[in-house]
């Protein structure tokens, strides 16, 4: 290696700042309590080494940085502090593709250099790999992002899309992509296996996330995490800057344990999700099974009362009270009922909402105590054992028996919340209908479980209402 | 020899991140995500390199895609996650780690 000149220090100075600020930050998620000021820390971290990219020697007109630097900032600032908490699912992955977007063009700009400027000579085959996973996993983000987007803000259905020898076309498109890459590394000059390595990229990102359902996106939009890290690792060792890599590498890492987890609390094995043919719907489960029996309900006046004088409370939201945006009326809910002398607790399962953790951060932002929030599905089953009443808002297959008690039920195996523990369950559901995978939830018919039926927004502000009534009235 | 490295440093920094992040409560899931995602927005340090190095028009104008689209994505990601983790209030009290003695009547 040549001697590095001072300049050439000062950079790497930087790098090794912000790489340690990234790890830091990361490492205070672990407290909610020190996360916020690690974060402003690795901002800090991302700030130093933007400064020491700009004294790169390569680097000879610096108008359109900066005037890159200022739009992106201009369209970044609005977007974060606008988007409303529900609709950060969509917002990930509109960032996610943003990101992957950079790297992928970052990998064009790299190959058109390099191979142009001074032949093969410029580009080795260790390179050649680089730069080729760099837009594999790059452009399967794009476009991977932007479809699990269209489907979060419902531009198109989010149910799953299919066609006949749909796993056919895929596997015969990543077959193709690796033939090309592997092309690619043995001839690095082989423009053409670069850029059919970049498209079937765009196909596949399409192709593998048309077939996935709403309820599946926590796994995508950790998948696509973890893609969209290994793109910008790809870029690291592509144009030779380890923070590229090392940043890469933790967010491939946090990405890969994000759908490890969901893909446990979905009870989906892990190669079903790597391969992303996990869309394949469970065909409408085995229809009415024998009595039908029709599940009971209650007014809110009567399941009032009975909130009004239980001890104990556990709320099961699901994606349903984010849609319906119940989460302030539900702490209105929770104080009145605390006030009584009640607890309230909630208990979030890993997969409820839309991606990992959905549901705390709407809980929170409606101003909820973080310590209310069960998330260990067995902890929270021992909380529900003991309470008097669950109420469960707009989730379905969470709290769906036939997990632990059909094994013909598609849903069977995954850790569920027991509702029907509780000495009474009631249940806010819009309709009668089926859950996200179709299958029909025997916990509605069970002896204990009350049915409220309604948007859940309403239906929780005259639980509230008859409470404050009953304190008025007598 | 200096891919042997960047191998190490990728190995490692995987390692580095499994350790972490495993010990992230899925209470905060969501801003984790977020964070990494903001953190990978670093791409944006090659995003500058491929705008300013004058590789030529095509490359400049891909160079200063890169550029905006990477910027969006650390500040957007850096902001949000901010305003994320302000909403986490409160702290794990005493009675949530015995939750068993609300309905004991």
């Amino acid at each position: 290696m040549n001697e590095l000149s001072s300049r050439d220090l000062i950079i790497q100075a930087s790098y090794l700042a912000a790489s340690v600020l990234f790890v830091l930050g990361l490492r205070s998620l672990t407290r909610p309590t020190q996360a916020r000021l690690g974060m402003q820390q690795a901002a800090m971290g991302m700030l130093f080494a933007v400064i020491g990219t700009l004294l790169n020697a390569e680097i000879l007109t610096y108008s359109w940085i900066m005037i890159g630097l200022v739009v992106g900032a201009m369209i970044g600032y609005p977007m974060a502090m606008k988007i409303k908490m529900t609709a950060m699912p969509q917002f990930i992955a509109f960032s996610h593709a943003f990101g992957a977007i950079a790297a992928t063009l970052v990998g064009v700009v790299e190959y058109r250099v390099r191979s142009g400027e001074s032949g093969d000579a410029g580009l080795s085959h260790g390179l050649a790999a680089a730069l080729g996973l760099e837009v594999l996993f790059g452009a399967l983000t794009v476009t991977g992002s932007f479809m699990a987007f269209g489907k979060l803000q419902e531009l198109i259905t989010g149910r799953p899309i299919t066609f006949k020898g749909q796993n056919a076309v895929n596997m015969t498109a990543i077959v193709v992509a690796f033939g090309a890459l592997a092309m690619l590394i043995y001839d690095p000059s082989n423009g053409a296996a670069f850029y059919t390595v970049l498209t079937l990229a765009f196909v596949l990102g399409i192709s593998m996330v048309l077939p996935i359902g709403g309820g599946d996106m926590p796994v995508v939009i950790s998948l696509l995490n973890s893609y969209a890290g290994l793109a910008a690792s790809a870029t690291g060792f592509a144009i030779g800057n380890n923070v590229l890599i090392i940043a890469g590498a933790l967010e491939g890492a946090g990405g890969f344990i994000l759908s490890l987890m969901m893909s446990k609390a979905m009870n989906r094995s892990f190669s079903n999700i790597i391969f992303g043919a996990f869309g394949a719907p469970p065909a409408a489960a085995s229809g009415a099974k024998g009595e039908a029996k029709e599940p009971k309900s209650i007014t809110p006046e009567d399941a009032a009362v009975q909130l009004a004088y239980a001890s104990s409370v556990v709320i099961i939201p699901g994606y349903g009270m984010a849609v319906a945006q119940a989460q302030h009326v539900c702490r209105e809910l929770m104080e009145l009922i605390e006030k009584k002398g009640g607890e309230v607790k909630y208990a979030i399962h890993p997969v409820a909402g839309r991606m990992p953790g959905h549901l705390n951060v709407i809980l929170s932002e409606a101003g909820i105590d973080y310590g209310a929030l069960l998330t260990d599905v067995d902890d929270a089953n021992r909380v529900i054992a003991a309470a008097d009443v669950a109420i469960i808002i707009g989730a379905n297959d969470i709290v769906n028996p036939d997990a632990e008690e059909d094994k013909s039920s598609p849903l069977y195996g995954m850790p569920i919340f027991r509702p029907w523990t509780a000495k009474a369950v009631f249940v806010i559901k819009r309709g009668k209908g089926t859950g996200f995978s179709g299958v029909e939830n025997p916990l509605f018919t069970r002896d204990n479980t009350l049915m409220l039926y309604g948007d859940a927004k309403g239906v929780l502000g005259s639980l509230v209402k008859e409470i404050k009534a009953l304190d008025e009235g007598h | 020899m200096i891919q042997i490295f960047q191998l190490y440093v990728f190995i490692l920094a995987g390692f580095v991140g499994f350790i972490i992040i495993q010990r992230v409560p899925p209470l905060l899931h969501t801003p984790l995500m977020s964070a990494t995602n903001a953190i990978s927005g670093i791409s944006l340090v090659g995003a500058i390199v491929a705008a300013g190095g004058q590789y030529g028009k095509v490359s400049t104008i891909l160079g200063f895609v890169a550029v905006v689209c990477a910027a969006t994505n650390v500040t957007a990601g850096f902001l949000i996650t901010d305003r994320m983790l302000a909403m986490f209030k409160g702290q794990l009290k005493p009675e949530a780690r015995k939750p068993e003695a609300g309905s004991a009547k």
